[in-house]
């Protein structure tokens, strides 16, 4: 198991590269630069800039200093389009904001996503069922740019119970929206994939047996379906808890939270090189990160797995 | 003086001052409306995107420059109509030949932190736009105001004590400019041209406008940044200037989605937010007292490439006449976009200050018959049903230049037959589209830096390196030179104008109009400053009845 992770490690660190790489080169590929702007810049002015961020230098050497900067002391370089920030200020201000809306829509969408698809499995072909089916499909048809609207529309405008925007530093009260909004979609597929798990396991020999042995129905379910049936789930949650973390434009945009999802969309529109490459570099390290993570539950949760 | 009119004289002073202490009190009127004032003096508005920059020098665009006119003060500010009036400065004195300006500064003016404003803080601040080091993208905005070796500083061809600005003493700075620029006094209220305190850029470099750092001359300070969520100012207490002040607290929020800030403003977090396109006429009548329109200094047109990589048929002026003459201005002003906005016949915004818009033909035709006369210069071009011109028009990419383009396109094939067809880009790959002159028709939008027509009418001259469509026309730019050294030259725009008409230079659409919910409470807003020179100092908030 050991010199499995230390592999997976080492793999990690090519795979990164490659990603920097061919980030660079769609980067470069793609017209206009950081500072195209409707009056083009006089020569001088545009050296003076380029120079300043050494977009005068041959690419090979730009994306050397690139990576060796942050190997060596961790700098992700200057942004482009802020001038007062680096890209590691960005992130510092911006990934918290994600991270906290994105965990607690990631325990939103486990814990009601897995009750409605226990709930629906165990119930099956009931009220319960369709509910929890028609509930899920619901939430999954409804595109979070659609929910996030309609949300602020019930929640501030009409009711006044919550702040429209903002994150004032994560108070509760400007986190439920952006939670709400970003939750919906995982919970749906996360109720999707459960409920169908539960019922492959519920009709397989080793449940008929425990039901034979005459256990009490909880005790089957939570004892011994429910660990094998989570086995699909988690392989959808490693990827999914990385997109959480990593927040959503549509939140961002919305809800004014400050988080970096937005700069997804906004730093390639911006040619802003240096933070779209740091955005890539982050959610390509956390994905390697999550789909470990996940391989190595995968082994906890099934004893056959064994690497 | 007798000891009466002492006491007196000193009793006002101590009434004044008074004032000041009660402006936040609810009791309290505007010193010169007499409208009572609200007990919370806070205003909060919306901006779009977050700030690439509150260093003045380093500013760039409009919100940010709101931030900066806030925190900082230049030599001169505008007032309500645009005006220049003094600021740091008292006044200003030119030379005869129109090329050294003195200004004198009012020696109670102060950094937030006590110091004293020096003409030595302007020249910093200038010489830091133009440095290389600082590498300004607005350094360019030197060379709009003419300071002399502007842009050889800029190139590093020449040292910074080369620049046109240099202190007297204290309290006397000289700018020297290369020719007579009659608009030179406005471009001093643009933040470029901002002082800058020495010391604190020294100890902080890029830091040095972070809320704990910053030192600020304005009415103003930085009280509190949270990058992509909201920007706070508060009033400061060593603005030389501070007990006229009402406004106590100013809020940016960044709020993306229009759509959301709309929302936002019904529910009452916001004294203003931009009205999305298409819904002003709805706003309107359901709140006729905050939904307001005025004009805003920038036009929409249409350009054609000219150039060599452009289309044969667009070098022959009948054709773009044709293409001009075809769309109605009228149905796009007022069923496509819906927010005041004005039909445009010549390029230079009809509000710009001492602008008269010349006679131009077709502005005072129906459209029916521009439309007889379009097929008509089309059909002399030997375009028709055997000979279709095809034609694409790139815009980039938002809903309301979409529904321009198919607006113009469906006009160009009812009335002439032409086939449009467009592509929307993303806004970077089309700046280099059109840069490159790789295209047909496109989209353009150009703003006044400064309330002159020249602002715009630059754009016509051969060598302007925003005129995308190159177009050229020798008279024009014997023109535009010409009128850079007369004492009235506006009958000179007005000729420009008119044979850009006439060569068909560019389609004008429209001329903007800002469009924007506003509290009914708030006070002040300078809608008649074209250039939406707004300072928070000037704004109050009146007590609801």
């Amino acid at each position: 198991m050991f010199s499995y992770i230390i592999r997976r490690l080492v793999v990690a660190v090519p795979t990164l590269l490659i990603l920097i790489i061919i980030s660079f080169v769609l980067m470069f590929a793609a017209p206009g630069g950081p500072f195209t702007s409707e009056r083009a810049l006089p020569e001088a002015v545009m050296n003076n800039v380029m120079e300043r961020y050494g977009l005068d230098q041959p690419y090979w050497k730009q994306m050397f200093d690139y990576v060796t900067n942050i190997v060596l002391h961790f700098d992700f370089g200057p942004s482009f389009q802020y001038r007062d920030r680096t890209v590691n200020d960005v992130i510092a201000q911006g990934f918290p904001v994600t991270l906290t809306y994105g965990f607690w829509s990631f325990v939103v969408a486990i814990v009601v996503g897995v009750s409605l698809g226990v709930a629906a499995a165990i119930r099956h072909n009931t009220w319960l069922d369709y509910l929890a089916v028609g509930i899920s499909i619901g939430a999954q048809v409804l595109p979070n740019f659609v929910m996030a609207p309609i949300l602020l529309l019930v929640f501030t405008l009409w009711l006044g119970w919550l702040p429209g925007g903002g994150w004032n530093g994560g108070q509760w009260n400007y986190v439920i929206m952006p939670v709400i909004a970003l939750s919906t979609s995982y919970m749906a597929s996360i109720a999707r994939i459960t409920r169908s798990s539960m019922l492959e396991v519920l009709n397989s020999g080793f449940i008929r047996t425990a039901r034979a042995k005459g256990l009490p129905t909880s005790r089957i379910i939570i004892r011994h379906a429910l660990k094998p049936a989570m086995l699909p789930v988690l392989s959808y949650l490693g990827p999914a808890f990385v997109a959480m973390i990593t927040g959503s434009v549509v939140v961002d945009v919305y809800f004014s939270t400050g988080g970096i999802g937005q700069f997804f969309v906004n730093s390639a529109f911006n040619r802003d090189y240096s933070v779209i490459m740091g955005i890539t570099i982050l959610v390509g390290a956390l994905t390697i990160l999550f789909n470990l993570l996940v391989d190595i539950a995968y082994a906890w949760i099934d004893p056959k797995i064994r690497y | 003086m007798t000891i009466k009119t002492t006491l007196m004289a000193g009793t006002a002073t101590a009434l004044i001052a008074l004032a000041g202490q009660a402006m936040a009190d609810a009791h309290a009127v505007h010193p010169v409306t007499g409208q009572a004032l609200a007990s919370e003096q806070v205003f909060t508005y919306r901006v779009l995107d977050d700030f690439p920059s509150i260093d003045p020098q380093l500013i760039q665009d409009v919100s940010g420059s709101e931030v900066a006119r806030d925190l900082f003060e230049g030599l001169m500010n505008e007032d309500a109509e645009g005006n220049v009036i003094p600021g740091v400065a008292t006044g200003f004195e030119v030379s005869d030949d129109g090329l050294v300006y003195t200004f004198t500064l009012r020696d109670t003016a102060k950094w937030s932190n006590g110091d004293p404003v020096t003409a030595g803080d302007f020249v910093y601040g200038i010489r830091r736009a133009a440095n290389p080091e600082t590498a300004s993208e607005y350094a360019w905005f030197l060379e709009v105001a003419g300071i002399l070796n502007a842009s050889a500083v800029t190139a590093g061809e020449m040292p910074l004590e080369e620049l046109g600005v240099r202190a007297i003493d204290d309290l006397t700075l000289e700018i020297t400019i290369d020719a007579p620029r009659p608009y030179f006094p406005q471009t001093s209220t643009f933040p470029t041209l901002f002082p800058a305190h020495q010391a604190t850029i020294e100890a902080f470099g890029d830091n040095w406008t972070d809320p704990e750092n910053i030192v600020s001359n304005g009415a103003y300070t930085l009280s509190e940044y949270t990058p992509q969520e909201k920007l706070v100012r508060v009033r400061n207490p060593m603005y030389w200037n501070n007990d006229a002040t009402i406004i106590e607290e100013v809020t940016a929020l960044i709020i993306n989605d229009e759509n959301a800030a709309l929302t936002r403003y019904l529910a009452g977090e916001l004294n203003m937010t931009d009205i999305p396109a298409g819904q002003y006429p709805r706003l309107k009548e359901e709140y006729p007292d905050q939904a307001i329109s005025f004009p805003n200094s920038c036009s929409y047109y249409y350009m054609f490439n000219m150039s060599d990589s452009g289309p044969e048929a667009l070098a022959d002026a009948r054709v773009r006449q044709a293409l001009s003459l075809a769309v109605d201005r009228d149905i796009i002003v007022e069923n496509v976009l819906a927010g005041g906005q004005r039909a445009a016949y010549t390029f230079t915004h009809w509000a710009i200050p001492g602008w008269e818009v010349p006679d131009i033909p077709m502005a005072t035709m129906t459209q029916a018959e521009r439309n007889a006369m379009a097929v008509e210069l089309l059909a002399e071009a030997g375009y028709g049903t055997d000979n279709p011109l095809t034609l694409e028009i790139v815009y980039n990419t938002s809903d309301s230049h979409a529904a321009i383009a198919v607006a113009v396109s469906q006009m160009w094939k009812q009335t002439l037959g032409v086939e449009a067809t467009l592509a929307n880009q993303e806004w970077a790959t089309f700046l280099d589209t059109r840069g490159e002159q790789n295209y047909e028709v496109a989209r353009g939008g150009w703003c006044a830096d400064y309330a002159e027509p020249s602002t715009y009418l630059d754009l016509f001259t051969t060598t302007s390196s925003y005129n995308d469509g190159k177009y050229s026309n020798a008279e024009v730019d014997a023109l535009m030179q010409e009128a850079k050294l007369a004492s009235d030259p506006l009958p000179l725009y007005q000729r420009v104008e008119e044979i850009a008409a006439a060569d068909a230079a560019i389609i004008p659409v429209y001329h903007y109009a800002s469009v924007r919910m506003m509290s009914e409470n708030l006070e002040n807003w300078p809608t008649e400053n074209l250039l939406q020179n707004w300072y928070s100092r000037d704004l109050y908030i009146s007590a609801s009845e």
